[in-house]
């Protein structure tokens, strides 16, 4: 059982709270539905520890600011929904390329374009993962309950820092407006992670010279180290690189990432571990799913919720070891078939059948659906 | 090698990669005057999109942030907000600055944000090759205007005044002395600095508008062409005559915004602690 304060609050207001307390103290977000409860806690909040909430432009300075923050000295946030996701694009190959740890909040709203902006979806994935030009790699972490809204935005910031990277939180309009029971843990009790910082004087320091885990230490701006950050290819000491030091940065910038998954993959799994049928869901979705598991056990029907919690990189081995045993799996989201895009690289064995329940449209699936989809489509 | 190349300049960084006979290597001479006669160096926090102009900051051996085209401003917000003891400098060009990062001009100068933007106006898309910019005087004929620019140009300084910044002056690459007093002023100017370096191209604008790659055609084209004067109320009669007036036009106090944001926390947390929220 946790222990802490207890409140009931919506995954957005979680989401601040957290927030707060893995030490933020830059944000920088412009208003959008149903993401600005974000901004509008920071502008409430952040004054009262002597950080600073900015309401940008648009939701390209938001970014930028937010990166530059981050080598200011500051952990920084930023918080959207999916038009301001697409503005939020070449900053998220920015704070990628200028290693600077920080957290983008992605509250999913229905797409393409301006979409359907008081309603849910689950459209963004491919986007979260691919949407800024060229390679680079960062993490995604999928919520879809307001106490993993408030875990995860500390764990964005700890992966952030850990990593130096961009860590992506891809809530949608559900976990975002929902109240719930969240259990706040005191500040002494969270474990908390700061980015690596030199450890040799500025004659010394190489800017870009990762140590053995992928990761260079970075000192904050005006601490003397006087370093050049350019958002271009680089090489160790900060020049533009040239095609050899390109290869070795881009590879580098994936590798810190995708080597260390292990570190940081998440999958659970709700009902019977060995049922031979598994939903698998991200998101809000798997509070349908489970409710579906547990309508099931009431029929003496055994079934599985696959939950993918950390769905950048793709965690292929996790999702393996989690799906064992499955015969039919079935991969329920709010899109048209990302997910089971992933699903279908990952489990190649013929007898394993795939199948993708999806719901689009800003229509939240109902538990008796996954039911009468398993008897339909039998 | 310039005793202040010696004690500023990146050595490992060099040679510049600006054509020769640019004036942004003339510009980093100017400002690293003014620095060193402030003694600010250590406080710089030097920010940068892409373009010409963008490399004026990363020769410079200072904490340096080099971003995206059109972003320096942003990320000039986040550097200042983040300790504002920082002397923040954005080098920006005509397109960086004024076509896809105008917008951020627009806000960073109503907030009067303390930090200083230097705007390098070449007339041109210089690195990307001789495209037109909104800078660009209507009839010149560029890459992307074969048969003649039919835009009107923007005017920076006149921008930076309606949206608020508090000191505006425009240089040239032909005035350096003027220019590096200048630089004094706004490193030195409590809130948002705007300063418009006139500079000559004569590998894109000098070849293709003004009709000569010549470096010292360029300049003399500068000094024929900008008009130093001492009273901004003048600034209609020489554009009247088709030349473009230098000088301030406008140095004034107001509020600067981290200062606000300061003071406003502190009323915010004296209130909270009294139980109330306003």
């Amino acid at each position: 059982m946790k222990k802490g304060r207890i409140k009931v609050m919506q995954g957005n207001e979680a989401c601040v709270e957290a927030a707060l307390l893995a030490g933020c103290r830059f944000f920088a977000g412009y208003p959008i539905t149903p993401a600005s409860e974000i901004l509008e806690g920071m502008a409430r909040r952040l004054p009262l520890v002597d950080g600073f909430c900015l309401q940008a432009e648009d939701e390209i300075a938001a970014l930028v600011a937010v990166v530059a923050a981050s080598w200011g000295g500051a952990k920084s946030m930023t918080a959207t929904s999916g038009p301001g996701f697409c503005l939020m694009m070449e900053g998220v190959g920015l704070a990628a390329s200028v290693e600077a740890p920080c957290v983008i909040v992605n509250v999913q709203r229905g797409g393409p374009a301006s979409g359907q902006s008081t309603s849910t979806a689950q459209g963004d994935l491919y986007q979260a993962r691919y949407g800024s030009n060229g390679d680079y790699s960062l993490i995604t972490l999928c919520p879809s309950t307001s106490q993993e809204m408030f875990d995860h935005t500390i764990q964005a910031f700890n992966l952030a820092e850990r990593f130096r990277i961009p860590v992506i939180i891809l809530s949608d309009e559900v976990v975002a407006h929902i109240r719930e029971k969240v259990v706040i843990p005191d500040l002494d009790d969270l474990e908390l992670v700061e980015r690596k910082r030199p450890t040799v004087p500025m004659e010394e320091f190489i800017p870009f010279q990762a140590e053995e885990d992928g990761v260079p230490p970075m000192p904050d701006f005006n601490t003397g180290y006087k370093i050049p950050v350019i958002s271009q290819c680089k090489g160790p000491y900060g020049t533009r690189g040239t095609a050899q030091e390109a290869v070795v940065f881009i590879r580098r910038l994936t590798a810190k990432v995708e080597k260390h998954i292990a570190e940081f993959a998440d999958i659970r799994t709700y009902g019977d571990q060995k049922a031979e049928t598994a939903f698998v869901s991200f998101g809000s979705v798997c509070r349908a799913a489970r409710s579906a598991v547990d309508m099931a056990r009431e029929k003496g029907l055994a079934l599985r919720s696959v939950e993918v919690k950390t769905i950048w990189p793709f965690p292929d081995d996790l999702l393996r070891s989690k799906l064992k045993g499955a015969k039919r799996v079935i991969v329920a989201e709010m899109n048209l078939g990302m997910l089971r895009n992933e699903v279908q690289r990952v489990i190649r064995q013929p007898e394993i059948k795939i199948e993708l329940f999806s719901k689009i449209g800003g229509i939240y699936p109902q538990p008796q659906e996954f039911l009468r989809f398993l008897e339909e489509k039998r | 090698m310039n005793p202040l190349g010696e004690k500023y300049l990146r050595k490992d960084f060099l040679p510049f990669l600006f054509c020769p006979g640019c004036g942004d290597g003339m510009i980093v001479q100017a400002f690293l005057e003014a620095v060193d006669q402030l003694g600010i160096i250590d406080d710089l926090a030097l920010a940068a999109g892409i373009g010409c102009s963008a490399w004026i900051p990363v020769y410079i051996h200072a904490d340096v942030f080099k971003g995206l085209h059109g972003r320096a401003i942003p990320a000039a917000i986040g550097l200042k907000a983040t300790r504002p003891s920082r002397k923040v400098v954005v080098f920006t060009g005509d397109g960086d600055g004024l076509a896809i990062g105008g917008l951020h001009l627009l806000h960073a100068a109503r907030r009067n944000i303390e930090m200083t933007v230097v705007l390098v106006n070449n007339q041109i898309y210089a690195m990307t090759g001789g495209q037109v910019a909104p800078s660009t005087q209507v009839g010149s004929r560029t890459q992307t205007t074969p048969y003649g620019n039919l835009e009107k140009p923007l005017d920076g300084c006149k921008i930076a005044v309606a949206a608020g910044a508090t000191m505006v002056s425009r240089c040239s690459t032909a005035h350096l002395k003027t220019l590096s007093r200048t630089f004094k002023k706004a490193l030195t100017h409590k809130g948002f600095s705007f300063v418009e370096v006139l500079s000559q191209c004569p590998v894109q604008t000098g070849r293709y508008i003004l009709g000569s790659g010549a470096p010292q055609f360029n300049l003399q084209w500068l000094r024929d062409n900008c008009v130093p004067v001492d009273d901004p109320a003048k600034w209609g009669e020489i554009e009247a005559q088709g030349k473009i007036p230098l000088g301030d036009v406008l140095k004034i106090e107001k509020p600067e915004f981290m200062e606000e944001v300061k003071k406003m926390n502190q009323k915010v947390k004296e209130a909270w602690a009294k139980g109330g929220e306003r």
